[in-house]
C-alpha cells in the first residue's frame, strides 16, 4: 500500500512563477511540483488563485492580453513559459477540461476527431479506433456508441463532461488539468467523474482544481492550499486532511475560515 | 457503481483479517507452550505481538485517512466505525496471549500440578471465536455471530469451573498456589478474549442488523 | 387587505392595461395596412403580373422585369455585402475585441446602420453614376450593399459575442488555433444567428426604395444588364403610385404585395433558423 518516494518523480516543476492580471498581482512566488502520474488537488477560497495557477500551465492566459506569467513552469524539464515554445505543441501535451462542460456544436464523433485532427492525419478507421479508445478511457463508450452521430449538445451534463475528458485525452496529452470539472455536475455524474480520475492517474499526470473539500480528500494523492496568490501549504493529501502544518490550512479545510 | 471507497475499504479488511490470524496463532502458540511446556512457543507471542501492535496502529491511521478524505456516511459509515473498535479489540487480544504467555511461562517454572484438559479446550474455543466472529461481521452473518454468543457462555462455563477445581486443589495442597494462580490468570486471560471476541461479534450484529445487543439489551 | 398591497395591485393593473393599450395601437396600425394591401392589391394580382413587361400607361402589362431585376439586385448586393458583412463582424467579436480600431469600426459601423438610406442613395450616386454618367443596376446592387453591410456586421458580432467564452477557451486548450477555433467552433456555434441575421438584413433591402431612385433607376423594358439601369419593384411601384394611371396604380398594389410578402417570408424563415438552433443547443 505504502509507495516508496522513487515512484515520486515530478511531472511538472514550478518555479518562482508570478502572475499578473494588468496590475493586480495574482500568484506571489509560487514554487510546487506536481508528480508524474498522480493526482494533485489545488484547493483554497475563490480568487485564491488556484484557477490561475492551472491556466499557466498550458498557457491559456495567452488569450488574453493583459494577461502575463513570470517565473517557469518545468514540464518534463522543458520551460512551459519560453515564447519559443509553441503553445499548440505544449497544449497537445498538456489537456484540459473545464468547469460547465464544453461540447462543441456537432456530433459526438466530430467532437472528439476536432482534437486529434489538429495533430494526426489519420485514416477513417484508425479515426474510429481512436474515437472508440477514448470514449473507453473515459468510461462513456457503453452509453453512446450508437449515437456517434448526435450532437454532443444531445448528451446529458455528465455524459457531456466525460466526452470533454475524452476529447481531452483523444490527443494523447501527459497531463490532464482538470478545472473544477464537477461543479455543475449533479452528484451521481459527479462520483462517475471522480472514478474516472481514479482510473486515468494510472497513465496521467491530473491537476484538479476544485472548491470541493471532499472531492479533494476523495481523488488527490498530493494537495495545494492556496491563499490571496500564495501558495500557503503543499503535501500528501492524507497529511493535509489528518495533520496540517498550517493553521491556515486548518482552518480553511475545517470550515473555520475567516 | 463501484467507488474508490469499497477499494480503500477492502485493504482494511484484508488488514483486519490478518490481524485476526495473528492473534490466532498467537493464543495457538500460547497454549501450545504451555501444554508441550516448551518456551519457544511463547517467544513467538511475543513477535505476535509486535506485529498486532503495528496493524493496530496502521489501521486506525487507515480509518482516520478514510474518515477525513472519504466523508463516508450510513453503512460506510458504521463499518469504518465498527472497524475501529474491532481493531481495538484485537489489539487487546493480542495482549491477552502475551499475559497467558508470560503466566505460562512461570507455571513452567514449577512441575505441573496437574494434566491440562479444560484449559486447550477453552484455547480452542477462543480462538474459533476470534476466526468466526470476524467472519460474521465481513459476511454480515448474524446467525454466525449469535453463535459466538453461546461459545462465550461456554468458555465462561469452564472458567468457572477450572476456578473451582483449582480452589479445590489448594485447599488440599497449600503448596502448589503459586503455579495453580498462573493456571487461574491463564484461564482468566482466555475468558478475557473471549469477551473481546464476543464485542465482535456483537459489533456484527449491529452492523448487518442495526440492532444494538450490546450489555444485554436485546440479548439473543 | 393591507392598503400598500391594494395600491400595488392598482398600479400593476393599470399598467398592464397601459402596455395592452401600446400594442393595440401598434397592431392597429400594422391591421388597417395589411388590410387595405390585400384589398386592393388581391384584385391585381393576375398571371401576367410575372408574365408580361411593365407596360406604357393604358396597355396591358405586368411587372416581370421589376421582379427579375428585384431579385437581381437584391442577391448581387447580399452577394458582395454578405462576406464583408460576417468577416467585419467576426473581427469586432473575436480579434479586435476591445481595440482602438474595433472601437472606431464599432462606431461608424452604428452611424451607418441608422443613416438614412436616401444618405446612402445619394452617396452613391456621387461616386458612382455621376462618373460614369449614367444609371445602373451595378450601382444599385453597390447601394443596397452597404445598406445591408452594418447590419450584418451587426448581426454577426451580436451572435459570435453569445458564444460562450469556454467554448472558445476548449478549442483553444485542444491546441487549435484561432482561426480554426472561429471556423470551426464559434461560426458553428453562432450558425443559426449569423443566419438569421442575413436574412432580416435582406428582407431589409428587399423594400429599400430611396437608394435605388439615385442608382438602377428604373428600366421600361426587360433588362439584365447590370451595367444599364435596371428594373426593380420599389421603383416602380413609386413610379407607378404617384401615376394618374389606374392600371399602374393597380399594378403598384401588386408590387406593394409582392414586396411585404418576400419580407414576411424572410423574416418567418429566419424565425424558423433561430427555432431549429436553438433545439439542436
Amino acid at each position: 500500500m505504502q509507495e516508496t518516494n522513487s515512484d515520486l518523480k515530478p511531472k511538472i516543476l514550478v518555479k518562482d512563477l508570478n502572475f499578473y492580471y494588468g496590475a493586480f498581482h495574482a500568484l506571489k512566488n509560487v514554487n510546487l511540483s506536481v508528480v508524474d502520474r498522480h493526482v494533485t488537488a489545488f484547493i483554497g477560497p475563490s480568487g485564491c488563485g488556484k484557477s490561475t495557477l492551472l491556466r499557466t500551465f498550458n498557457r491559456m492566459h495567452e488569450l488574453y492580453p493583459r494577461q502575463k506569467a513570470t517565473g517557469e513552469i518545468l514540464i518534463n524539464g522543458e520551460n512551459a513559459l519560453d515564447p519559443k515554445e509553441d503553445v499548440n505543441r505544449l497544449r497537445a501535451r498538456v489537456g484540459m477540461v473545464f468547469q460547465k462542460p464544453t461540447p462543441f456544436p456537432m456530433s459526438i464523433h466530430d467532437n472528439i476527431a476536432f482534437g486529434v485532427k489538429l495533430y494526426e492525419n489519420l485514416s477513417k478507421s484508425e479515426m474510429n479506433d481512436r474515437i472508440e479508445w477514448a470514449l473507453h478511457k473515459a468510461a462513456l463508450w457503453k452509453e453512446v456508441k450508437d449515437k456517434l452521430k448526435q450532437n454532443g449538445n444531445s448528451l446529458s451534463g455528465g455524459q457531456q463532461q466525460r466526452l470533454c475528458i475524452a476529447r481531452a485525452i483523444a490527443v494523447r496529452p501527459e497531463v490532464l488539468l482538470l478545472d473544477e470539472p464537477t461543479s455543475a455536475l449533479d452528484p451521481i455524474s459527479t462520483a462517475q467523474v471522480e472514478e474516472l480520475i481514479h482510473e486515468l492517474k494510472k497513465d496521467y499526470t491530473i491537476a484538479i482544481v476544485t472548491h470541493n473539500m471532499q472531492q479533494a480528500g476523495r481523488v488527490s494523492d498530493f494537495t495545494a492550499f492556496m491563499y490571496i496568490g500564495e501558495l500557503i501549504e503543499y503535501n500528501k493529501t492524507d497529511k493535509i486532511f489528518t495533520n496540517p502544518d498550517q493553521s491556515l490550512t486548518e482552518q480553511y479545510i475545517t470550515g473555520h475560515f475567516g | 457503481m463501484q467507488r474508490h471507497f469499497d477499494q480503500e475499504f477492502s485493504g482494511l479488511k484484508d488488514q483486519i483479517l490478518k490481524m485476526g490470524d495473528y492473534v490466532q496463532e498467537s493464543v495457538d502458540m500460547a497454549m501450545k507452550g504451555l501444554t508441550e511446556r516448551n518456551l519457544q512457543h511463547f517467544s513467538r507471542v511475543h513477535e505476535l505481538e509486535i506485529l498486532v501492535n503495528q496493524s493496530h496502529i496502521e489501521v486506525d491511521e487507515a480509518c482516520l485517512k478514510v474518515l477525513a478524505r472519504q466523508s463516508p456516511l450510513a453503512t460506510s459509515l458504521r463499518l469504518v466505525f465498527s472497524i475501529v473498535k474491532i481493531n481495538a479489540d484485537l489489539e487487546r487480544m493480542g495482549d491477552q496471549a502475551v499475559n497467558i504467555a508470560y503466566n505460562g511461562q512461570h507455571y513452567l517454572a514449577a512441575p505441573p500440578i496437574k494434566p491440562l484438559i479444560d484449559l486447550p479446550k477453552m484455547g480452542e474455543e477462543v480462538k474459533l471465536m476470534v476466526r468466526e466472529s470476524l467472519e460474521a461481521f465481513f459476511n454480515a452473518d448474524i446467525e454466525l455471530a449469535k453463535k459466538v454468543l453461546i461459545y462465550d457462555d461456554v468458555v465462561d462455563e469452564l472458567k468457572d469451573k477450572i476456578f473451582k477445581e483449582l480452589c479445590q486443589m489448594m485447599k488440599q495442597d497449600p503448596s502448589i498456589v503459586e503455579p495453580a494462580l498462573n493456571l487461574i490468570l491463564i484461564a482468566r486471560n482466555l475468558e478475557r478474549l473471549g469477551d473481546h471476541a464476543t464485542n465482535i461479534a456483537e459489533e456484527a450484529i449491529f452492523d448487518a442488523s442495526g440492532q444494538d445487543v450490546r450489555h444485554g439489551s436485546a440479548k439473543p | 387587505m393591507n392598503l400598500k398591497y391594494l395600491r400595488r395591485k392598482i398600479a400593476n393593473g393599470m399598467a398592464l392595461v397601459l402596455s395592452l393599450l401600446a400594442m393595440g395601437f401598434g397592431l392597429f396600425w400594422l391591421g388597417w395596412i395589411l388590410y387595405t394591401l390585400f384589398s386592393r392589391a388581391l384584385p391585381a394580382i393576375h398571371s401576367t403580373v410575372f408574365t408580361q413587361m411593365t407596360p406604357p400607361p393604358g396597355a396591358q402589362g405586368g411587372l416581370l422585369n421589376a421582379i427579375v431585376g428585384s431579385l437581381m439586385l437584391t442577391t448581387i448586393a447580399t452577394l458582395i455585402g454578405t462576406p464583408i458583412g460576417i468577416l467585419a463582424g467576426t473581427y469586432l467579436s473575436e480579434i479586435g475585441e476591445s481595440n482602438g480600431l474595433s472601437k472606431v469600426v464599432r462606431f461608424i459601423n452604428s452611424i451607418l446602420l441608422s443613416a438614412p438610406s436616401v444618405v446612402i442613395g445619394f452617396f452613391v450616386y456621387a461616386l458612382f453614376v455621376a462618373r460614369v454618367g449614367h444609371f445602373s443596376g451595378w450601382a444599385g446592387a453597390f447601394a443596397l450593399s452597404v445598406i445591408l453591410i452594418p447590419v450584418v456586421v451587426n448581426s454577426t458580432e451580436t451572435m459570435l459575442k453569445l458564444v460562450p467564452t469556454s467554448l472558445r477557451e476548449a478549442a483553444a486548450a485542444l491546441g487549435a488555433p484561432q482561426w480554426k477555433v472561429i471556423i470551426f467552433v464559434a461560426y458553428r456555434a453562432a450558425r443559426s444567428g449569423i443566419l438569421t441575421g442575413i436574412l432580416l438584413a435582406v428582407a431589409r433591402i428587399s423594400g429599400e426604395t430611396a437608394p435605388l431612385l439615385f442608382t438602377a433607376l428604373n428600366n421600361q423594358f426587360w433588362s439584365s444588364d447590370l451595367s444599364k439601369p435596371m428594373a426593380n419593384l420599389p421603383v416602380v411601384i413609386f413610379q407607378f403610385a404617384m401615376s394618374p394611371y389606374e392600371d399602374w396604380q393597380s399594378l403598384a398594389w401588386a408590387g406593394a404585395f409582392l414586396i411585404t410578402m418576400s419580407v414576411l417570408m424572410f423574416n418567418i424563415l429566419a424565425r424558423l433558423f433561430l427555432r431549429g438552433g436553438n433545439a439542436r443547443n
